[in-house]
C-alpha cells in the first residue's frame, strides 16, 4: 500500500508542477494577481508530495519490503539500519527521487522566502522551475520509477554494491544533490529576468544566497566525494579525473565565476548579460553532469544500469533546456541594458580576470570529459583521457588565477591601485618567496615544481590574511580601534578572506600530498616489519571478525615511532555474504593533518599478505580548506545585507524598464 | 580609454586566454591520450613498443602466474586471441580468473604487456564497457550475459 501512495503523490507533484509551469506566467500576462500568486501554493504542495513519495520509498527500505523491485536490487535485511536507509538513493531510481525531493524544494524554499521578491519575478521563476520539475518527474515515472512492484515477493534482497555501504556515501550524494539542483533556481531566476526583459543589480541581491547556498553544498559534496574515493577505493588517490567526478568540477568552477560576476552585477550593476549567461550555463553544467552519470555513457561506480531509454530521455531534457535557455538568450540578452563602466584595472576587472581564467578552468575540464565519449560516437575509436591531459590544460589555468586572487579583494573598485595593492602585499609576497627558498635548499634536485608550488599557496593564504590585517587595521590601530573595525566589517568580506584562505589551505594540501607521498610495496610474514618515513609497522597477523552482514580478515599492524608504540591500524579484506563480494577496507591513521594509509592485498597460502603503505602529509588539508571554503561561504550568506534583503523602496527605484 | 577601447580589452584578453586555453588542449590531447584496444588489435596491428595503450579482456583461465616481491604474469583474452601481461603490485578485489579487467601500460620487449594499472569490475553485475566491446568484437559476447553471472 505504502509505494502505491508514494507513486500516486509523484503523479500529483506531477500535476501541479504542471499547473505551476503555465498559471504563473499566464498571471504575469494578465496582471492576474490570484494567478501568479498560485505558483507559490504549489510549489509548497508540491514538496509536500514529493516528500511524501520519498518517505514512502524510504519506508520500503527500512522495513525491507522485498515486493518492491527497488528495494529488492539494492538492499538486504542484515544490512545494518544505517545502509537501508542510504540504500534508498544508492541506485537509479532513488538517486532520482532524491534529485526531484531537493528540486522542489528549493521551489518551496522560494516560494516560502522569497517574501521581498517582486511579484512577477517571483511568479515566472516559479513558472520556470516548474518546467523543470515536470520533466524530471515525467523521467521517472516514464523510465525509472523506484515503486514498480515484482509478482513474486522474495525472501531476501540482493544488497547494497558493498563499495557503496560506507558512511561517506550516507551524505555525499545529498550534498552533491544540494549543489547541482540549487543552481537550478539562478537558472530559473537567470530564464525569469530575460522572460521580463530586464534587469538591476536587485535581480543580483535575490539570486546571490542561492547561488551562495548551491556553491557550499556543492563544494563539501565534492570533498565528501574525494575523500569517500580516497579511503574506500583502496588506492591512496584523492582524485582521478573520472568523467565522473568532473561532472561535478564543472558546475563548481562556473558556480564559482557566477558567485563572483553576481557580486560585480550587485555592486556596480556591470556583466549583467554575462552574469546571466553563466547562470543558464552553470545549471546546463549540472545537467550534463546529471546526463553524464545517470544515462550509462560512462561505466563508473556511479553507473548504476545501462537503460538505452533513460539516456534518451535525459538527452531530450538536456537538449530542451539548455538549448531552450540559450535560445532565449540570444533572442532576449540584447533587450537588457549595458552596466556601469570600469577600468581594467579594479575590483570589477579583476573579477573579469576570475571570470575568465574560471570559464576557461572549465572548458578544458568539459574537452577532456567529453572528447572521448565523442570520437567514440563519430569514429568508433576509443580512447581514455587521464590525469596527464587535466595536469597539462587545468594547471597552466589555474596558475595565474591563483596568483591573480590575493590582488582582487584589495583593488578598489570602479579604478583601483596596482601599485599600492601591490605594497599592501608585500609581507605575503615576502612570505611567499621565503617558503619557496627554504623548499628550494631543503628539497635541492628532487623536486623542481614543488617549492613554488608551496610558494603559491602561501602566498594565497597570506593574501587572505593581508587584506584581513589591512580592513581591521590591526597592527596600526590601537587594539580597541582594531577590535570595532573588524566588528563593523561586513561579514561577506570575512567570507571571502576566509574562502580564499581555504583555496591556499587545499593547494598546500595538494602540492604536499604529490611531491612528499611515500608508497611503499612489500608482502610481510606475521611478525616482520617494514620502515615508512619515521614510522616502524609490524604486521602481527590476521584475525577474523564477524560484521553484520559481511566478514572481516583483519590485518592486525602494531605501528611505532622512534620505538614507542603510537598505535594500531586494521585494514582488512571484507566479504560481503549476500554477493559474495570482497572489498579492500584500509586503515588510516591520522597524525597531525598527514596520514597512514594502508591496504592489503589477498592472504597467500603460507600467511604472508601483500600490503601497500602509504604516508600522506599534510593531505587532511585538501578537504579541510573545502569545508573552510565552505565556512566561508556560510558567513558570506550569513551577511545582514543578505537576509534581511534590499530595502523595498530602493530596490523598485534601481528597477529599470528595458528599451 | 573610451568605452569602446575597454570593451576591446576586455575581449582581447578573453580571447587570448582562450586561444591559450585551445593551445594547450591541443598540444595535450596529441600527447597524453591512450587508446585503447582488444587483445586481437594488438596481435594484428603490431602496436609499437613504448605507446601507452588501454588493453580490455578477460583473465583467461589458468594463466595467472604469482611470483614472489608482488610480481604477477597472466594472459587477458578477448575469447579469439590473447596477450601476455606482467604486473607489479596489487591486484584489485575482483581480479579473478575468468573475470573481466582493464589494464592500462605499455607493450615490452618479447612481446609482454608491461602493465601499470589493473582496473577490475567494480560490482559483479556489470562488465566494464571496453571489455564488452572486446568480447562483441572477436564475437564472444551474448546479450545479457553479464546480467546472468
Amino acid at each position: 500500500m505504502i509505494p502505491e501512495l508514494g507513486h500516486y503523490a509523484l503523479v500529483l507533484a506531477l500535476a501541479l508542477a504542471l499547473v505551476q509551469s503555465v498559471a504563473p506566467i499566464v498571471g504575469v500576462r494578465t496582471r492576474d494577481d490570484a494567478l501568479m500568486r498560485l505558483g507559490s501554493s504549489t510549489a509548497l504542495v508540491q514538496f509536500g508530495f514529493v516528500a511524501f513519495a520519498f518517505a514512502a520509498l524510504v519506508t520500503s527500505y527500512l522495513t525491507s519490503d522485498f515486493s518492491v523491485a527497488n528495494v529488492y536490487e539494492n538492499s538486504h535485511s542484515l544490512m545494518p539500519t544505517i545502509y537501508k536507509f542510504t540504500s534508498t538513493w544508492g541506485n537509479h531510481e532513488g538517486s532520482m527521487l532524491l534529485w526531484v525531493l531537493i528540486l522542489s524544494l528549493f521551489g518551496a524554499l522560494v516560494a516560502a522566502f522569497g517574501i521581498n521578491l517582486p511579484a512577477t519575478l517571483k511568479a515566472n521563476v516559479l513558472a520556470v522551475q516548474a518546467w523543470i520539475a515536470s520533466a524530471f518527474y515525467l523521467f521517472i515515472l516514464f523510465t525509472s520509477n523506484p515503486f514498480l512492484r515484482l509478482a513474486n515477493p522474495p525472501f531476501e534482497g540482493r544488497a547494497l554494491n558493498p563499495v557503496l555501504q560506507d558512511p561517506g556515501l550516507a551524505i555525499h550524494p545529498p550534498f552533491l544533490y544540494l549543489g547541482y539542483v540549487g543552481f537550478s533556481i539562478a537558472f530559473s531566476f537567470a530564464a525569469a529576468a530575460l522572460i521580463e526583459g530586464r534587469i538591476d543589480a536587485a535581480w543580483a541581491r535575490f539570486v546571490r544566497p542561492w547561488i551562495l547556498v548551491a556553491w557550499m553544498a556543492l563544494t563539501l559534496g565534492i570533498a565528501m566525494g574525494s575523500y569517500w574515493a580516497y579511503y574506500e577505493l583502496g588506492w591512496g588517490g584523492w582524485w582521478f579525473w573520472d568523467p565522473v567526478e568532473n561532472a561535478s568540477l564543472m558546475p563548481w568552477l562556473a558556480g564559482t565565476a557566477l558567485l563572483h560576476s553576481a557580486v560585480v552585477m550587485e555592486k556596480r550593476n556591470a556583466l549583467k548579460i554575462w552574469t546571466i549567461l553563466l547562470a543558464v550555463l552553470t545549471f546546463s553544467l549540472s545537467l550534463i553532469g546529471t546526463f553524464l552519470v545517470r544515462s550509462g555513457v560512462l561505466t563508473s561506480v556511479h553507473a548504476f544500469a545501462n537503460d538505452p531509454t533513460r539516456g534518451i530521455f535525459i538527452l531530450v531534457i538536456l537538449v530542451v533546456f539548455i538549448g531552450g535557455a540559450l535560445g532565449l538568450f540570444a533572442w532576449r540578452a540584447p533587450l537588457l541594458k549595458q552596466g556601469g563602466l570600469f577600468a581594467p584595472i579594479s575590483r570589477e576587472g579583476a573579477l573579469v580576470l576570475n571570470n575568465l581564467f574560471l570559464t576557461t578552468a572549465c572548458l578544458t575540464v568539459l574537452v577532456g570529459t567529453l572528447y572521448p565519449i565523442a570520437l567514440e560516437a563519430l569514429t568508433g575509436e576509443k580512447i581514455s583521457v587521464g590525469a596527464p591531459f587535466f595536469n597539462l590544460t587545468f594547471g597552466p589555468v589555474f596558475i595565474p588565477l591563483l596568483l591573480a586572487m590575493p590582488f582582487g579583494p584589495l583593488l578598489a573598485w570602479k579604478r583601483g591601485d596596482i601599485y599600492g595593492v601591490a605594497q599592501r602585499l608585500m609581507a605575503a609576497g615576502a612570505l611567499a618567496i621565503l617558503a619557496v627558498a627554504i623548499v628550494l635548499v631543503a628539497q635541492y634536485g628532487r623536486a623542481t615544481l614543488a617549492p613554488f608550488g608551496i610558494g603559491l599557496a602561501v602566498f594565497v593564504m597570506g593574501g587572505a590574511v593581508s587584506d584581513m590585517v589591512e580592513r581591521t587595521g590591526v597592527f596600526r590601530l590601537p587594539g580597541a580601534t582594531a577590535r570595532a573595525r573588524a566588528r563593523g566589517l561586513p561579514r561577506s568580506v570575512w567570507g571571502t578572506a576566509a574562502a580564499h584562505f581555504g583555496i591556499g589551505l587545499t593547494l598546500l594540501g595538494i602540492v604536499c600530498v604529490t611531491h612528499w607521498s611515500d608508497e611503499k610495496i612489500v608482502e610481510l610474514k606475521p611478525g616482520e616489519s617494514t620502515i615508512v618515513r619515521h614510522y616502524h609497522l609490524t604486521f602481527e597477523g590476521i584475525v577474523p571478525r564477524q560484521g553484520p552482514n559481511y566478514r572481516d580478515q583483519i590485518a592486525k599492524f602494531t605501528v611505532r615511532s622512534g620505538g614507542a608504540v603510537v598505535g594500531e591500524m586494521m585494514p582488512s579484506k571484507r566479504t560481503f555474504v549476500a554477493r559474495d563480494m570482497t572489498t579492500t577496507e584500509s586503515a588510516l591513521m591520522t597524525r597531525g593533518v598527514s596520514q597512514l594509509y594502508i591496504s592489503i592485498g589477498d592472504a597467500r597460502s603460507d600467511g604472508s599478505i601483500a600490503v601497500r603503505i602509504y604516508y600522506k602529509p599534510l593531505v587532511l588539508l585538501i578537504w579541510l580548506g573545502a569545508v573552510v571554503m565552505a565556512f566561508g561561504g556560510g558567513l558570506s550568506l550569513s551577511d545582514r545585507r543578505l537576509r534581511v534583503g534590499a530595502p523595498k523602496p530602493a530596490a523598485r527605484a534601481a528597477m529599470q524598464p528595458a528599451e | 580609454m573610451t568605452r569602446k577601447q575597454r570593451r576591446l580589452t576586455l575581449i582581447g584578453s578573453g580571447l587570448a586566454v582562450l586561444a591559450i586555453a585551445v593551445g594547450l588542449i591541443l598540444g595535450a590531447l596529441r600527447q597524453s591520450i591512450v587508446f585503447f584496444n582488444s587483445p586481437s588489435d594488438i596481435l594484428e596491428q603490431h602496436v609499437s613498443a613504448g605507446s601507452r595503450i588501454r588493453v580490455g579482456g578477460l583473465v583467461q583461465t589458468g594463466s595467472i602466474e604469482r611470483s614472489p616481491d608482488l610480481n604477477i604474469r597472466f594472459e587477458v583474452t578477448d575469447g579469439k586471441s590473447s596477450i601476455p601481461v606482467a604486473y607489479h603490485g596489487i591486484v584489485p578485489d575482483l581480479f579473478r580468473e575468468g573475470q573481466g579487467v582493464v589494464i592500462e601500460g605499455k607493450m615490452g620487449p618479447g612481446g609482454v604487456f608491461q602493465a601499470d594499472t589493473v582496473l577490475a569490475k567494480h560490482d559483479e553485475r556489470y562488465m566494464p564497457k571496453e571489455v564488452v566491446e572486446a568480447l562483441k568484437k572477436s564475437g564472444r559476447w551474448q546479450e545479457g550475459e553479464a546480467a546472468s553471472k
